[in-house]
């Protein structure tokens, strides 16, 4: 990396503002009083929130059968909605680890709220499995614990690898942004006036001194994090993809499944990183950080794997047909063309049809354009997830072919989830700064510490020559990051 | 002055700006100051040079944890699988270890993680909720705008009057002695 590069970045933060207005503007969100528009949205979430839990206590109480599950679709709206939450979590730790390894500066802006969402849609997701099994006081028996029946789990299951990968991703992200927020936490410790945020935010702080002694030992192992949660953008929606694709069923049974699952996973997660942004950016006024550049950027993202998607679509036509195998060729016909055509149809129109508005330069730059998508996506995702799953209905012999459609609790379960995870954004929203910080203090031109040999070539004779112009920037450990 | 005895735990000294702190580093360095720590909002790239520090352990240390997670969850699955609980499972063998490679791979993200994240808190000897330098109101803007050098009273060069000079001369502003109540 030369040192001309680091020295005329692109401006990530626009209005050039000062590292106290960064500090003012975001913490401010956290002190101030609640806004109205914030009590409104809360009110609505935690009032779905409380019809979940409504549907999860009956079907506690009563038991699977009110759901719409049937034979032969035995796994019905919860895997549906299980990958689908799993999927939008992927954006998260991709702009939070692989954008970072990338020297991706840009995402300080979008990362730590996208991190929230990460960890807020995987306890979405996890809600699915853990209430499916039945009896959910029991859900420990998936973990190899010691127990009197002297019984092991199955290593060779994918369902087992599920609740490794899924439950190693929570913590890797919680664990990821909690290090993230330490420096941001104690911003707010030292600002704090009431005696209640003295004391909560000083707790998480943990008494940070922010001393270059720490930070060596912060940096290096928010490094290491990204570099280990960084495998697990590809590794867990693979594996989550192996529920299907180690079953024997025509249309599950393919080797595209992994990366097929991990392009849309992506795609579903940026398009709702992008409604989560435009909202907060506007309630919040975070025009200068949150960018039209950043979501131009998102945009192209989201074009791009709705194109790895579309392909993937098209691909698995070509190998039902290339491979003769006449239950694999109709599995694929009857997705198109059977009963449920209209959820395949949808599915292609907001997957494949709709991200191609974003080639136009003017309609990827339009914010109602983008919102509009953003959401058309995560319906078209949900979809997939749900054609996917109604391969089931028709398997190879017609004798056992069936029908499937879920029921109000369904429903209820799957709208509750939308409710938990807006409770959880907008208490986070609340409570915690929503853009890091440090990170964005450390990508303003002025954060450099050669700022002023830079600005030596504009003639600016009032400022300091560096002292020491022997130090390469970019040369010490995370260089460009952070 | 209340009659409880004060001890002095620090110096400390505010600048302007990272170009000014990193600076100040050096001197600092150079003057042979050993226990001394420079705050900043963000991290400065280059400072650990400036401050003659070297490398953090923390890499050797998850590097060691994810090793020892690797062959403790392969040796606990083969354990399962093919000795404490053998089962023909779709007719593979008990120890058939593509299979084993998805829980295997996970547990050992999962311990590395999490050693990174405790071994960096305990390398910094957090949590550690209280700390000299929060006795300084001003210094309070470290996580702000702030920069500043504390050099440690354990510091052997450490003199609370000359140590003070010292980062006057070097250009500090807001010469700070920190001191808490015994």
């Amino acid at each position: 990396m030369s040192a001309k590069v680091e020295h005329h970045p692109e401006t990530l933060i626009q209005g050039n503002p000062k590292f106290s207005s960064v500090t003012q503007h975001i913490s401010q969100i956290v002190e101030d009083k609640t806004k109205m528009g914030w009590i409104l949205l809360f009110g609505l979430s935690a009032s779905i929130l409380m019809m979940l839990l409504g549907a999860v206590g009956y079907l506690l109480f009563e038991g699977i059968g009110i759901w719409g599950n049937n034979q032969p679709v035995s796994w019905a709206f919860d895997i549906v909605n299980f990958v689908f939450w799993v999927g939008i979590g992927h954006a998260g730790t991709l702009i939070s680890a692989i954008l970072f390894l990338f020297r991706q500066k840009w995402r300080t802006s979008i990362n730590r709220f996208a991190e929230a969402m990460t960890i807020f849609a995987v306890i979405c997701a996890l809600l699915f499995p853990s209430i499916h099994v039945g009896r959910a006081w029991l859900l420990y028996w998936v973990m190899p614990l010691p127990n009197q029946m002297a019984m092991w789990p199955n290593f060779r299951s994918p369902l087992l690898w599920d609740m490794f990968a899924v439950g190693t991703y929570f913590t890797c992200s919680l664990l990821f942004w909690y290090v993230g927020l330490i420096p941001d936490l104690a911003t707010l410790r030292d600002r704090a006036t009431t005696k209640i945020r003295k004391i909560a935010y000083g707790i998480f702080a943990l008494g940070w001194h922010g001393g270059n002694t720490q930070w060596k030992h912060y940096e290096l192992a928010y490094l290491i994090l990204a570099g280990i949660s960084t495998p697990l953008v590809l590794s867990v929606h693979s594996i989550v993809s192996t529920d299907f694709a180690t079953s024997v069923l025509p249309g599950w049974h393919t080797t595209i499944f992994p990366p097929y699952f991990v392009a849309g996973a992506i795609f579903s997660g940026f398009a709702m990183v992008m409604t989560l942004a435009l909202i907060a950016r506007k309630i919040y006024k975070l025009e200068n950080y949150i960018t039209l550049n950043h979501l131009e950027k998102m945009n192209k993202i989201m074009l791009v794997t709705g194109m790895m998607v579309g392909y993937s679509y098209g691909c698995e036509f070509f190998v039902a047909w290339y491979s003769s195998n006449p239950y694999e060729q109709f599995a694929f016909i009857n997705r198109a063309f059977g009963p449920y055509w209209w959820a395949y149809w949808t599915m292609i129109t907001c997957n494949v049809v709709v991200p191609q508005l974003f080639w136009s330069k003017k309609l990827r730059t339009n914010l109602a354009v983008m919102f509009v998508v953003s959401i058309l996506i995560n319906v078209g995702m949900w979809f997939e997830r749900f054609v996917i799953l109604l391969t089931l209905t028709r398997d190879f012999l017609p004798s056992s072919w069936g029908w499937y459609w879920p029921t109000i609790w369904d429903g209820m379960t799957m709208v509750g989830s939308f409710g938990l995870f807006f409770t959880l954004f907008l208490l986070f929203l609340r409570f915690l700064p929503m853009i890091s910080m440090a990170e964005v203090k450390n990508v303003l031109p002025q954060a450099d510490p050669h700022y002023h040999v830079a600005d030596d070539h504009n003639a600016d004779k009032s400022v300091k020559p560096h002292p020491k112009p022997g130090i390469e920037p970019g040369t010490a450990m995370g260089g460009a990051g952070l | 002055m209340t009659v409880v005895a004060n001890s002095i735990k620090a110096v400390i000294a505010e600048f302007d700006t990272p170009a000014d702190l990193m600076h100040a580093a050096e001197r600092v360095r150079d003057g042979g100051f050993l226990k001394f720590d420079c705050h900043s909002p963000f991290p400065i790239h280059g400072m650990d040079k400036a401050m003659g520090l070297k490398r953090s352990p923390v890499g050797y240390i998850v590097g060691a944890a994810a090793l020892c997670g690797f062959i403790g969850i392969s040796g606990f699955i083969y354990w399962v699988s093919a000795v404490d609980y053998p089962m023909v499972i779709s007719g593979k063998p008990f120890f058939s270890f593509q299979a084993f490679v998805p829980v295997a791979f996970a547990v050992t993200v999962l311990t590395s993680a999490i050693t990174a994240t405790f071994s960096m808190l305990a390398i910094n000897k957090l949590p550690q909720l209280f700390h000299p330098l929060f006795e300084s109101k001003n210094f309070r803007r470290f996580s702000d705008d702030g920069f500043f050098v504390s050099i440690d009273a354990k510091d052997p060069k450490f003199d609370a009057v000359r140590t003070g000079e010292f980062l006057k001369s070097i250009g500090g502003k807001n010469i700070e002695v920190i001191e808490v109540k015994e």
